[in-house]
């Protein structure tokens, strides 16, 4: 008894879970629909996606945009497709946020020698080398943020509090 | 940046390929990368917000204007003398400007003007020379102000020149030069100065052409017009103007230039800008490099014909958004018709045409509607000829033998689309070509209509400005259209670069980029869209404020059993019913709406309240007439500057009333006498029986300011 009452209660947060979700989903695609018909620019899919509060790799977005672009790509992808995609994304809660921890912990991987900070060119190496490699661009604009400007270090334990500090939004 | 696609196969991590890197650091660098991507696409999308909440405003505000004007013209076009509204339009409009090009030249003769000892700026000698010219820009720099003498004196050559000149400049790169190309200036003063500083000025080496709207919005406007003239008169094979949308009186009433030239020059400011109206009617609307690439304002439309544009009598078109008077030496004919001698069968069209103002202005309203320019079936959109022939036709003009004036007019008419179009168009990226009902000028093109007209007139490029765009350039149309925009932080410090383009014998463009303000490049990408996005919502909420009444309403709309709550769902679609602004609330509504929540539902009554700026000093005793105060205080200080013809700044408390009294026919609305006689009682009315325009729009904007202020940011991170 009670755990049909559990089962219809999940089904009716479900149900609304489920237009919630679509509807964020509809308003972010909408940002970025310039010309309000329902298309957005391929390359702001990355974009969407990640203020939707998912954290995929540049590979899974390779992935997710060749499944959403046309037969005969047309650099635009449509919302129709881009909304199921999307749900079940959210739904199965794939490329889940990356804790606070978890980051200060890939910092300190890298803080080989803990020192407690890093070098500016330390994470320039690594990052603009390594996994899915940093433009020049991105580099300078993290490091603009992260280096501390009197010691010219990255006193990354501040930095990761800092920044995660805006996760409330 | 960070969302772009990278080759996949190269992102499987290979440790036998890395020497001395372990597993471990690959995958923390992986992980730094895959969350730092997120943060800044969080910010990206917050950016974007901002920038569409600026936009959506400010282009409500020119549809705003826009139906305001067409209201006025209605008026005009359907109104006999008899009406004193009519007659109060009529007088804005200057209809009495019968004046000779001779007689205006006495008229703004700058001889008598004696220039003081004490006078510590620039003096100017004509010719100007090179030094003259540098010795202005500098004098500019050091914030000083050319005396009217030598603005007149100046703008009089300027005048002078301009009427020499073709509708459509043609400029070759033969001497392999490069040209310089510069978008948008608003009145930002800093940016031309970069501009220059990084690309020199002006010369036979270094030719410009300045693609309009070098006026409005910003507090520099006249020094750039006197520098831009200067130069052109100094170099004029090598300097090209093109006119912008904001070259218009009309629109400089709203945007701040009028006001400010007659700030600057108190005396002299009216004449100024008399002779601007002749100057900005006389500024070329194109011009074309190599035969190759079209430079205008705005775009283009379909009906787009350079050989038209060539042949047209440019200057007969003061401002772009009314249509020509009649010509011919007689008063106009359609007044002859409507104008009886108290004749019973006239002034029953008369009424019948009176009533037909309450019938058409709504119509017009709704279709300027913003909305999807995606092209639907039965999708209505007039253009520009249709709606006037329609107007006619509704007041009743089958009166006239119309063949007479019909010939006249239609080609004025043809005339006019071609200028507003140039002057007003946007790019989109659908085919086809619907009237711009966002602004409310000119149409929305589409690539087929560029790769028409541009095949046409065997162009390759057109090179367009008009639009605020967040790197200051941007390709659309296949590379066929490209729009450049040269000022900086337009909506707010921080909300976009500018840029200007080089363009040599190989017509490629080339593109630089700079940002005025030295405090925004030195601040985080974070602080600056924060910085961005605080003045965004500022504005938006003065919007909400306006709408109070509105707001309650509909919210009420969703609480049919009054308990104050409703929820954050119905909050947004009853935001949007209302604004009608096309903005995504939800993502929004975080930013808006702060703790009166509780498990998604919303004291609506408390989050009004919570959005009301500080009250001006003036009791009004009215609440509804201060809702439309601020809901409309743009239209009506655009209003005030109108019927203020003699630039004085001062309106006398008829006028006051008249003007209230227009508005509120323009809205359709009910704004009682009493109202309006208890709202001038509580101001502070002169002596004479009049009040200054500036200081009652200024209790309004103190109002905007002081809640900034309160509301003054964190320090920055």
């Amino acid at each position: 008894m009670f755990v049909k009452f559990i089962e219809i209660h999940n089904f009716l947060l479900s149900e609304n879970i489920i237009t919630e979700t679509q509807k964020r989903i509809s308003n972010a695609f909408d940002v970025f629909d310039h010309e309000s018909n329902k298309t957005v620019d391929v390359r702001e899919i990355g974009t969407i996606i990640r203020s939707l509060g998912c954290f995929p790799s540049e590979a899974d977005l390779h992935d997710i945009i060749a499944e959403l672009e046309e037969e005969e790509p047309t650099g635009f992808v449509r919302y129709e497709k881009f909304l199921p995609t999307m749900t079940k994304i959210l739904l199965e809660r794939k490329f889940r946020p990356i804790t606070e921890d978890l980051l200060l912990q890939a910092f300190e991987v890298l803080d080989q020698q803990k020192k407690g900070h890093l070098e500016p060119e330390e994470l320039t190496k690594y990052l603009t080398q390594e996994g899915e490699p940093f433009t020049q661009e991105e580099m300078d604009e993290m490091l603009s943020a992260a280096v501390d400007p009197d010691k010219n270090v990255i006193l990354y334990r501040d930095f990761v509090s800092m920044m995660t500090f805006d996760d409330t939004r | 940046m960070g969302c772009g696609v990278t080759k996949s196969n190269q992102l499987r991590l290979k440790p036998c390929d890395r020497g001395n890197i372990s597993v471990p650091a690959m995958r923390a660098a992986l992980l730094i990368q895959r969350w730092y991507r997120q943060y800044v696409a969080r910010l990206e999308m917050r950016r974007r917000c901002t920038w569409n909440v600026f936009q959506s405003i400010e282009y409500s505000g020119q549809q705003d204007h826009i139906k305001l004007y067409n209201f006025f013209s209605y008026l005009m076009d359907h109104f006999s003398s008899a009406n004193s509204q009519r007659n109060l339009v009529s007088q804005m409009f200057g209809e009495s400007d019968l004046f000779q090009d001779a007689e205006w030249e006495r008229h703004f003769c700058y001889k008598d003007i004696e220039v003081p000892d004490v006078y510590a700026g620039p003096h100017l000698s004509f010719p100007l020379t090179i030094s003259n010219v540098t010795e202005l820009v500098d004098a500019f720099k050091n914030k000083q102000k050319l005396h009217a003498r030598y603005v007149l004196q100046l703008l009089g050559k300027t005048w002078t020149l301009l009427r020499l000149m073709p509708n459509i400049s043609h400029v070759c790169t033969c001497k392999h030069k490069e040209i310089t190309i510069c978008g948008d200036l608003h009145g930002h003063l800093e940016d031309l100065l970069l501009i220059f500083y990084k690309n020199g000025f002006p010369s036979a080496e270094t030719p410009y052409v300045f693609n309009g709207d070098f006026v409005d919005r910003g507090k520099e406007s006249i020094e750039i017009l006197l520098v831009l003239f200067a130069f052109l008169l100094l170099y004029p094979h090598d300097v090209h103007l093109n006119r912008g949308n904001h070259e218009d009186h009309i629109v400089n009433l709203r945007y701040g230039f009028t006001k400010e030239v007659l700030g600057k020059y108190q005396v002299h400011g009216k004449m100024i800008l008399k002779l601007l109206q002749k100057i900005f009617s006389w500024l070329p609307l194109a011009t074309v490099i190599d035969q190759k690439v079209l430079i205008l304002h705005g775009g283009i439309s379909d009906k787009t014909d350079l050989n038209v544009i060539a042949k047209l009598d440019r200057h007969r078109f003061v401002s772009a958004l009314r249509p020509l008077k009649r010509r011919g030496a007689s008063a106009r004919p359609k007044e002859a018709a409507l104008e009886p001698d108290g004749d019973d069968e006239f002034s029953s069209v008369r009424r019948r045409v009176q009533s037909l103002t309450h019938g058409a202005p709504v119509r017009l309203r709704q279709e300027l509607q913003r909305h999807s320019v995606h092209s639907e079936s039965g999708r209505t959109g007039r253009s520009v000829e249709e709606e006037l022939r329609e107007r006619r036709r509704l007041a009743g003009l089958s009166l006239l033998s119309e063949s007479d004036c019909a010939e006249v007019l239609e080609a004025d008419a043809d005339d006019w689309k071609q200028i507003v179009d140039v002057l007003w168009s946007d790019p989109m990226s659908q085919n086809g070509c619907v009237p711009n009902e966002v602004r409310g000028g000119g149409c929305y093109w589409g690539p087929d209509v560029t790769q028409e007209v541009l095949d046409r007139h065997k162009l390759q490029l057109l090179i367009r400005s008009h639009e605020c765009k967040q790197e200051g350039y941007e390709f659309c149309h296949n590379g066929r259209v490209l729009t450049i925009f040269s000022a900086s932080n337009y909506y707010d410090v921080g909300s976009n670069r500018g840029a200007y383009i080089r363009l040599g014998p190989d017509l490629i463009p080339h593109f630089k980029q700079f940002q005025a303000s030295r405090s925004t490049r030195d601040l985080t990408l974070r602080q600056s869209v924060g910085r961005t996005e605080r003045s965004a919502l500022q504005a938006l909420r003065m919007q909400l404020f306006a709408h109070k009444s509105a707001l309650i309403r509909e919210f009420q709309e969703y609480d049919p059993q009054c308990t104050g709550l409703i929820s954050l769902k119905h909050w947004a679609v009853a935001v949007e019913k209302v604004l009608r602004l096309g903005l995504p609330w939800r993502v929004l509504r975080s930013q808006l709406v702060s703790g009166s929540t509780q498990d998604g539902t919303l004291n609506y009554h408390d989050w009004v309240n919570q959005l009301s700026v500080i009250q001006p000093n003036t009791e009004i005793a009215n609440t509804s007439l201060l809702e439309t105060l601020y809901k409309h205080h743009s239209n009506l200080e655009s209003i005030f500057r109108m019927i203020d013809t003699d630039h004085s700044g001062l309106i006398s408390f008829e006028e006051f009333h008249q003007t209230w009294k227009l508005l509120s026919s323009h809205l359709q609305t009910d704004i009682s006498d009493k109202a309006i006689s208890d709202l001038a009682e509580s101001i502070d009315f002169n002596k004479d029986g009049s009040i200054d325009i500036n200081e009652f729009m200024e209790a309004f904007r103190l109002v905007e300011h002081s809640r900034a202020e309160m509301e003054a940011p964190p320090s920055p991170d």
